[in-house]
Protein backbone atom coordinates (compact mmCIF):
# COMPACT_ATOMS: atom_id res chain seq x y z
CA UNK A 1 0.00 0.00 0.00
CA UNK A 2 1.30 3.25 -0.96
CA UNK A 3 0.19 4.98 2.38
CA UNK A 4 0.93 2.47 4.49
CA UNK A 5 2.43 3.62 7.67
CA UNK A 6 5.38 1.72 9.12
CA UNK A 7 5.13 1.51 12.80
CA UNK A 8 7.49 4.14 14.44
CA UNK A 9 7.16 2.40 17.96
CA UNK A 10 8.35 -1.05 18.29
CA UNK A 11 6.87 -1.35 21.81
CA UNK A 12 3.54 0.03 20.86
CA UNK A 13 2.47 -0.76 17.32
CA UNK A 14 1.14 2.48 15.33
CA UNK A 15 -2.41 1.44 13.12
CA UNK A 16 -2.27 1.53 9.64
CA UNK A 17 -3.79 4.73 7.72
CA UNK A 18 -6.05 3.27 4.77
CA UNK A 19 -7.31 5.70 2.09
CA UNK A 20 -10.85 4.74 1.64
CA UNK A 21 -11.97 6.13 -2.34
CA UNK A 22 -14.05 9.05 -1.83
CA UNK A 23 -16.95 8.26 -4.09
CA UNK A 24 -17.61 4.64 -3.13
CA UNK A 25 -15.81 4.81 0.53
CA UNK A 26 -14.82 1.32 -0.55
CA UNK A 27 -10.59 0.57 -0.73
CA UNK A 28 -9.77 2.10 -3.85
CA UNK A 29 -8.75 -2.11 -4.79
CA UNK A 30 -12.26 -2.33 -4.06
CA UNK A 31 -13.66 0.01 -6.30
CA UNK A 32 -14.40 -2.15 -8.95
CA UNK A 33 -17.12 -3.88 -7.18
CA UNK A 34 -18.76 -0.83 -6.17
CA UNK A 35 -21.01 0.37 -9.53
CA UNK A 36 -19.60 3.64 -10.33
CA UNK A 37 -16.18 2.79 -11.43
CA UNK A 38 -15.34 5.21 -13.46
CA UNK A 39 -16.72 7.61 -11.00
CA UNK A 40 -14.35 6.36 -8.86
CA UNK A 41 -11.11 5.99 -11.51
CA UNK A 42 -11.68 9.52 -11.96
CA UNK A 43 -11.65 10.35 -8.30
CA UNK A 44 -8.11 8.42 -7.51
CA UNK A 45 -6.67 9.60 -10.40
CA UNK A 46 -7.20 13.35 -8.94
CA UNK A 47 -6.52 12.57 -5.35
CA UNK A 48 -3.82 9.82 -5.68
CA UNK A 49 -2.21 9.59 -8.92
CA UNK A 50 0.14 7.11 -7.82
CA UNK A 51 -2.26 4.63 -6.44
CA UNK A 52 -4.20 4.68 -9.09
CA UNK A 53 -1.32 3.58 -11.52
CA UNK A 54 -0.89 1.07 -9.44
CA UNK A 55 -4.44 -0.33 -9.64
CA UNK A 56 -5.54 0.75 -12.32
CA UNK A 57 -2.95 0.30 -14.75
CA UNK A 58 -2.51 -2.09 -17.56
CA UNK A 59 -0.43 -4.98 -16.05
CA UNK A 60 -1.98 -4.50 -12.71
CA UNK A 61 -5.65 -5.23 -15.02
CA UNK A 62 -4.01 -8.10 -16.84
CA UNK A 63 -2.37 -10.15 -14.37
CA UNK A 64 -5.84 -9.60 -12.00
CA UNK A 65 -7.98 -11.03 -15.09
CA UNK A 66 -5.06 -13.88 -15.81
CA UNK A 67 -6.29 -15.93 -13.23
CA UNK A 68 -9.98 -16.28 -14.21
CA UNK A 69 -11.24 -18.98 -16.70
CA UNK A 70 -12.81 -16.84 -19.81
CA UNK A 71 -16.43 -17.76 -19.13
CA UNK A 72 -15.70 -16.56 -15.41
CA UNK A 73 -14.46 -13.44 -17.00
CA UNK A 74 -17.35 -12.81 -19.22
CA UNK A 75 -19.63 -13.63 -15.88
CA UNK A 76 -17.97 -11.04 -14.22
CA UNK A 77 -17.69 -8.58 -16.93
CA UNK A 78 -21.56 -8.74 -17.49
CA UNK A 79 -22.23 -8.57 -13.64
CA UNK A 80 -20.33 -5.32 -13.62
CA UNK A 81 -22.20 -3.94 -16.43
CA UNK A 82 -25.63 -4.81 -14.87
CA UNK A 83 -24.25 -3.40 -11.76
CA UNK A 84 -22.89 0.35 -13.06
CA UNK A 85 -25.92 0.40 -14.86
CA UNK A 86 -28.40 0.12 -11.68
CA UNK A 87 -26.19 2.45 -10.21
CA UNK A 88 -26.25 4.91 -13.08
CA UNK A 89 -29.77 4.38 -13.41
CA UNK A 90 -30.44 5.13 -9.30
CA UNK A 91 -28.26 8.01 -9.39
CA UNK A 92 -30.75 9.45 -12.60
CA UNK A 93 -33.39 8.69 -10.62
CA UNK A 94 -32.25 11.18 -7.51
CA UNK A 95 -30.88 14.04 -9.99
CA UNK A 96 -34.79 13.84 -11.26
CA UNK A 97 -36.18 14.25 -7.70
CA UNK A 98 -34.08 16.90 -6.91
CA UNK A 99 -35.14 18.52 -9.73
CA UNK A 100 -38.47 17.77 -9.06
CA UNK A 101 -38.90 18.50 -5.64
CA UNK A 102 -39.68 21.66 -4.39
CA UNK A 103 -38.81 23.24 -0.84
CA UNK A 104 -41.86 24.84 0.50
CA UNK A 105 -41.16 27.99 3.10
CA UNK A 106 -44.27 28.77 4.69
CA UNK A 107 -44.93 31.89 6.80
CA UNK A 108 -48.14 30.53 9.00
CA UNK A 109 -49.81 33.62 11.71
CA UNK A 110 -50.07 31.85 14.99
CA UNK A 111 -51.40 35.13 16.65
CA UNK A 112 -51.60 38.69 15.69
CA UNK A 113 -48.40 39.69 14.52
CA UNK A 114 -46.95 36.48 15.97
CA UNK A 115 -45.73 34.19 12.69
CA UNK A 116 -43.63 30.49 12.75
CA UNK A 117 -41.83 29.62 9.54
CA UNK A 118 -42.83 25.93 8.19
CA UNK A 119 -40.21 24.59 5.83
CA UNK A 120 -41.23 21.56 3.76
CA UNK A 121 -39.27 19.33 1.28
CA UNK A 122 -35.83 19.21 2.33
CA UNK A 123 -35.33 15.64 3.03
CA UNK A 124 -36.28 15.56 -1.28
CA UNK A 125 -32.35 16.88 -1.08
CA UNK A 126 -30.76 14.33 1.17
CA UNK A 127 -30.49 16.58 4.08
CA UNK A 128 -31.25 15.25 7.88
CA UNK A 129 -34.45 17.29 8.99
CA UNK A 130 -33.01 17.21 12.49
CA UNK A 131 -29.72 18.80 11.70
CA UNK A 132 -31.07 21.13 9.73
CA UNK A 133 -33.68 22.55 12.51
CA UNK A 134 -30.48 22.40 14.70
CA UNK A 135 -28.34 25.02 11.85
CA UNK A 136 -31.43 26.72 11.87
CA UNK A 137 -32.49 27.52 15.47
CA UNK A 138 -28.25 28.51 15.65
CA UNK A 139 -28.59 30.67 12.90
CA UNK A 140 -31.39 32.52 13.73
CA UNK A 141 -31.19 32.19 17.79
CA UNK A 142 -34.63 30.89 18.20
CA UNK A 143 -36.40 27.64 18.54
CA UNK A 144 -36.35 25.18 15.70
CA UNK A 145 -37.98 21.69 15.78
CA UNK A 146 -39.02 19.18 13.62
CA UNK A 147 -43.04 18.05 13.68
CA UNK A 148 -44.85 15.50 12.06
CA UNK A 149 -47.31 16.95 9.69
CA UNK A 150 -50.93 15.18 9.67
CA UNK A 151 -50.26 14.63 6.02
CA UNK A 152 -47.15 12.28 6.45
CA UNK A 153 -43.95 13.58 6.63
CA UNK A 154 -42.03 16.00 8.82
CA UNK A 155 -41.58 19.55 8.02
CA UNK A 156 -39.40 21.93 10.06
CA UNK A 157 -40.82 24.69 12.19
CA UNK A 158 -39.02 27.84 13.40
CA UNK A 159 -39.92 30.32 15.42
CA UNK A 160 -40.54 33.52 14.43
CA UNK A 161 -40.71 35.06 10.84
CA UNK A 162 -37.72 34.31 9.38
CA UNK A 163 -39.13 33.20 5.46
CA UNK A 164 -36.93 35.38 3.33
CA UNK A 165 -34.10 34.77 5.52
CA UNK A 166 -33.90 31.11 6.07
CA UNK A 167 -34.47 31.26 1.74
CA UNK A 168 -31.26 33.21 1.28
CA UNK A 169 -29.33 30.70 4.04
CA UNK A 170 -30.63 27.63 2.65
CA UNK A 171 -29.03 28.77 -1.23
CA UNK A 172 -26.08 29.65 0.52
CA UNK A 173 -25.54 26.92 2.71
CA UNK A 174 -26.76 24.01 0.85
CA UNK A 175 -25.72 24.32 -3.00
CA UNK A 176 -28.09 21.41 -4.08
CA UNK A 177 -30.88 23.36 -4.03
CA UNK A 178 -31.41 25.50 -7.08
CA UNK A 179 -33.33 28.54 -6.48
CA UNK A 180 -36.09 27.94 -8.62
CA UNK A 181 -36.86 24.92 -6.10
CA UNK A 182 -37.63 27.15 -3.57
CA UNK A 183 -41.37 28.31 -2.69
CA UNK A 184 -42.64 31.28 -0.57
CA UNK A 185 -45.53 30.77 0.68
CA UNK A 186 -48.00 32.98 3.02
CA UNK A 187 -50.59 31.33 4.92
CA UNK A 188 -52.95 34.08 6.95
CA UNK A 189 -55.18 32.50 9.82
CA UNK A 190 -58.70 32.15 8.45
CA UNK A 191 -60.09 32.29 11.39
CA UNK A 192 -58.36 35.06 13.15
CA UNK A 193 -61.21 36.97 14.30
CA UNK A 194 -62.01 33.73 16.59
CA UNK A 195 -59.18 34.70 18.94
CA UNK B 1 -26.69 -9.30 8.63
CA UNK B 2 -26.62 -5.43 7.42
CA UNK B 3 -27.45 -5.74 3.86
CA UNK B 4 -30.59 -2.87 3.73
CA UNK B 5 -29.08 0.72 4.91
CA UNK B 6 -29.00 1.84 8.50
CA UNK B 7 -30.07 4.66 9.64
CA UNK B 8 -27.83 6.58 12.41
CA UNK B 9 -29.16 6.08 16.00
CA UNK B 10 -28.74 8.40 18.86
CA UNK B 11 -25.08 7.17 20.90
CA UNK B 12 -24.96 6.74 24.24
CA UNK B 13 -22.06 6.53 26.19
CA UNK B 14 -20.75 3.86 28.03
CA UNK B 15 -20.08 3.31 31.90
CA UNK B 16 -16.20 2.63 32.87
CA UNK B 17 -17.03 -0.60 34.31
CA UNK B 18 -18.84 -1.42 31.21
CA UNK B 19 -16.31 -0.71 29.15
CA UNK B 20 -13.45 -2.58 31.45
CA UNK B 21 -15.82 -5.64 30.78
CA UNK B 22 -15.42 -4.97 27.21
CA UNK B 23 -12.19 -5.12 27.05
CA UNK B 24 -11.31 -8.37 29.08
CA UNK B 25 -13.77 -10.05 26.65
CA UNK B 26 -12.15 -8.44 23.75
CA UNK B 27 -8.74 -9.94 24.84
CA UNK B 28 -10.11 -13.10 25.40
CA UNK B 29 -11.46 -13.46 21.95
CA UNK B 30 -8.89 -11.92 20.36
CA UNK B 31 -5.66 -12.53 22.33
CA UNK B 32 -3.66 -11.24 19.40
CA UNK B 33 -5.14 -7.87 19.93
CA UNK B 34 -2.92 -7.93 23.43
CA UNK B 35 -0.53 -5.68 21.82
CA UNK B 36 -3.01 -2.82 20.12
CA UNK B 37 -5.56 -3.05 22.78
CA UNK B 38 -4.00 0.65 24.53
CA UNK B 39 -4.43 1.58 20.70
CA UNK B 40 -7.57 0.46 20.15
CA UNK B 41 -9.34 1.14 23.19
CA UNK B 42 -7.45 3.85 25.32
CA UNK B 43 -8.01 3.76 28.99
CA UNK B 44 -8.95 7.53 29.13
CA UNK B 45 -11.23 7.70 25.64
CA UNK B 46 -14.95 7.38 25.83
CA UNK B 47 -16.66 4.63 24.38
CA UNK B 48 -20.01 4.82 22.80
CA UNK B 49 -22.69 2.38 21.90
CA UNK B 50 -25.22 2.77 19.16
CA UNK B 51 -28.09 0.54 18.79
CA UNK B 52 -28.83 -0.71 15.76
CA UNK B 53 -31.65 -2.79 14.32
CA UNK B 54 -31.92 -6.82 14.96
CA UNK B 55 -30.40 -6.18 18.37
CA UNK B 56 -27.03 -5.33 17.36
CA UNK B 57 -24.88 -2.67 19.18
CA UNK B 58 -22.10 -0.78 17.31
CA UNK B 59 -19.25 0.38 19.70
CA UNK B 60 -17.85 3.88 18.56
CA UNK B 61 -14.84 5.49 20.14
CA UNK B 62 -14.03 9.34 18.91
CA UNK B 63 -16.38 8.65 15.71
CA UNK B 64 -14.16 5.60 14.44
CA UNK B 65 -16.55 2.50 14.42
CA UNK B 66 -14.40 -0.15 16.46
CA UNK B 67 -16.15 -3.29 17.21
CA UNK B 68 -20.45 -4.77 16.79
CA UNK B 69 -22.25 -7.64 18.50
CA UNK B 70 -25.06 -9.11 17.59
CA UNK B 71 -27.35 -9.93 20.88
CA UNK B 72 -29.74 -12.12 19.23
CA UNK B 73 -26.91 -14.65 18.88
CA UNK B 74 -26.30 -16.82 22.26
CA UNK B 75 -22.59 -16.54 21.92
CA UNK B 76 -23.04 -13.23 21.68
CA UNK B 77 -19.05 -12.29 20.89
CA UNK B 78 -17.75 -9.52 19.57
CA UNK B 79 -16.82 -9.02 15.88
CA UNK B 80 -14.65 -5.82 14.50
CA UNK B 81 -15.92 -3.65 12.26
CA UNK B 82 -13.91 -3.74 8.59
CA UNK B 83 -12.46 -0.35 9.20
CA UNK B 84 -10.71 -2.08 12.51
CA UNK B 85 -9.25 -4.74 10.51
CA UNK B 86 -8.09 -2.30 8.04
CA UNK B 87 -6.04 -0.17 11.00
CA UNK B 88 -5.03 -3.41 12.91
CA UNK B 89 -5.20 -6.33 10.13
CA UNK B 90 -2.74 -8.65 11.92
CA UNK B 91 -4.84 -9.04 14.64
CA UNK B 92 -7.79 -11.04 13.31
CA UNK B 93 -7.38 -14.90 12.54
CA UNK B 94 -8.26 -14.42 8.77
CA UNK B 95 -8.98 -16.60 5.29
CA UNK B 96 -8.97 -15.84 2.03
CA UNK B 97 -10.96 -15.97 -0.77
CA UNK B 98 -10.14 -16.16 -4.99
CA UNK B 99 -10.64 -13.54 -6.94
CA UNK B 100 -14.16 -15.04 -8.38
CA UNK B 101 -15.82 -15.17 -5.24
CA UNK B 102 -15.24 -11.61 -4.17
CA UNK B 103 -18.16 -9.75 -6.14
CA UNK B 104 -20.37 -12.55 -4.62
CA UNK B 105 -18.96 -11.71 -1.02
CA UNK B 106 -19.47 -7.92 -1.64
CA UNK B 107 -22.80 -8.52 -2.40
CA UNK B 108 -23.67 -10.26 0.53
CA UNK B 109 -23.88 -13.97 -0.29
CA UNK B 110 -23.19 -16.80 1.90
CA UNK B 111 -19.40 -17.66 1.44
CA UNK B 112 -19.29 -21.11 0.00
CA UNK B 113 -16.35 -23.52 0.67
CA UNK B 114 -14.79 -23.70 -3.02
CA UNK B 115 -14.35 -20.22 -2.64
CA UNK B 116 -12.12 -21.23 -0.22
CA UNK B 117 -10.31 -24.71 -1.76
CA UNK B 118 -9.21 -23.24 -5.88
CA UNK B 119 -6.40 -22.27 -6.22
CA UNK B 120 -6.71 -18.62 -5.15
CA UNK B 121 -8.21 -19.29 -1.94
CA UNK B 122 -6.08 -19.52 1.50
CA UNK B 123 -7.26 -22.04 4.20
CA UNK B 124 -5.16 -22.52 7.30
CA UNK B 125 -2.21 -24.33 7.11
CA UNK B 126 -3.05 -26.31 10.64
CA UNK B 127 1.26 -25.74 11.75
CA UNK B 128 0.66 -24.60 14.51
CA UNK B 129 4.45 -24.79 15.15
CA UNK B 130 5.14 -21.99 12.92
CA UNK B 131 9.07 -21.35 12.41
CA UNK B 132 9.80 -18.50 14.90
CA UNK B 133 10.63 -15.75 13.13
CA UNK B 134 14.45 -14.08 13.26
CA UNK B 135 13.86 -10.63 15.36
CA UNK B 136 11.55 -11.96 17.75
CA UNK B 137 10.72 -13.75 20.51
CA UNK B 138 8.55 -17.04 20.44
CA UNK B 139 5.91 -14.83 21.80
CA UNK B 140 3.86 -15.02 18.10
CA UNK B 141 2.17 -18.01 17.90
CA UNK B 142 -0.09 -17.79 15.09
CA UNK B 143 -0.16 -15.42 12.47
CA UNK B 144 0.25 -15.43 8.50
CA UNK B 145 2.88 -17.76 7.20
CA UNK B 146 4.44 -16.63 3.69
CA UNK B 147 2.02 -18.48 2.10
CA UNK B 148 -0.53 -16.00 3.38
CA UNK B 149 -2.59 -18.80 5.53
CA UNK B 150 -3.32 -18.83 8.78
CA UNK B 151 -1.10 -21.50 10.87
CA UNK B 152 -4.32 -22.23 13.12
CA UNK B 153 -7.17 -24.45 12.42
CA UNK B 154 -10.01 -22.19 12.99
CA UNK B 155 -13.00 -24.04 14.52
CA UNK B 156 -16.58 -23.61 14.11
CA UNK B 157 -18.35 -20.74 15.27
CA UNK B 158 -15.11 -18.13 15.43
CA UNK B 159 -14.94 -14.89 13.92
CA UNK B 160 -12.56 -14.82 11.26
CA UNK B 161 -11.77 -12.11 8.79
CA UNK B 162 -12.27 -12.73 5.04
CA UNK B 163 -9.24 -11.17 2.61
CA UNK B 164 -9.38 -11.37 -1.01
CA UNK B 165 -7.01 -12.72 -3.64
CA UNK B 166 -5.02 -9.93 -5.00
CA UNK B 167 -5.81 -7.24 -2.64
CA UNK B 168 -4.42 -5.59 0.14
CA UNK B 169 -7.42 -4.86 2.63
CA UNK B 170 -10.04 -7.40 4.18
CA UNK B 171 -13.42 -7.72 2.43
CA UNK B 172 -15.40 -9.89 4.95
CA UNK B 173 -15.90 -10.42 8.19
CA UNK B 174 -17.96 -13.01 10.05
CA UNK B 175 -18.40 -15.91 12.34
CA UNK B 176 -17.46 -19.85 10.80
CA UNK B 177 -20.28 -22.06 10.10
CA UNK B 178 -18.05 -24.46 9.53
CA UNK B 179 -14.23 -25.26 10.75
CA UNK B 180 -11.78 -25.25 8.29
CA UNK B 181 -10.72 -28.87 8.88
CA UNK B 182 -14.14 -29.63 7.85
CA UNK B 183 -14.26 -27.68 4.98
CA UNK B 184 -11.07 -28.83 3.54
CA UNK B 185 -12.49 -32.23 3.99
CA UNK B 186 -15.94 -31.50 2.59
CA UNK B 187 -15.04 -28.54 -0.47
CA UNK B 188 -18.69 -27.51 -0.39
CA UNK B 189 -21.46 -25.89 1.42
CA UNK B 190 -21.19 -22.61 3.21
CA UNK B 191 -18.18 -21.02 5.20
CA UNK B 192 -19.47 -17.81 6.72
CA UNK B 193 -22.52 -16.73 6.57
CA UNK B 194 -24.72 -13.49 7.64
CA UNK B 195 -20.86 -11.63 7.19
CA UNK B 196 -20.34 -7.49 7.41
CA UNK B 197 -19.01 -7.06 3.87
CA UNK B 198 -17.45 -3.99 2.34
CA UNK B 199 -19.73 -1.47 1.45
CA UNK B 200 -22.68 -2.94 3.39
CA UNK B 201 -25.20 -1.05 5.65
CA UNK B 202 -23.04 -1.06 8.45
CA UNK B 203 -19.93 0.03 6.13
CA UNK B 204 -21.93 3.04 5.13
CA UNK B 205 -23.24 4.03 8.19
CA UNK B 206 -21.63 7.67 9.69
CA UNK B 207 -20.68 7.33 13.38
CA UNK B 208 -20.02 10.89 13.59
Amino acid sequence: MADTEQPELPHEPQSRHVTYCGVCTLPPEYCEYGGTVKKCQDWLQKAHPSMYEKIWSAEALEAATASLSVEAQKRAAKDAQKKAAQAEKAEQKQADRMANSVVTIKRVERNKRKYVTAVSGLEAFGLDLKKVAKEFGKKFATGSSVTKVPSGGEEIVVQGDVSDEIEEFLLEKYKDIPEDNIELVDDKKKKASAG
Amino acid sequence: MFKKDISTAPKSKLKSSVQRALRQSLLTTYPLLNNYIDEILPKKGSLEAMKLPDRCTLYVLDGQPLFFQNDATPSNTLLPHLKLVHRFPDAFPSIRIDRGAIRFVLSGATLMAPGLTSPGGRLPSGVLTAPPAEGEEGAVKEGLDEDERWTRELEKGEPVVVRAEGKTEACAVGFLVAGTKEVKEKGKGPVIEDAHYLGDGLWRLATD
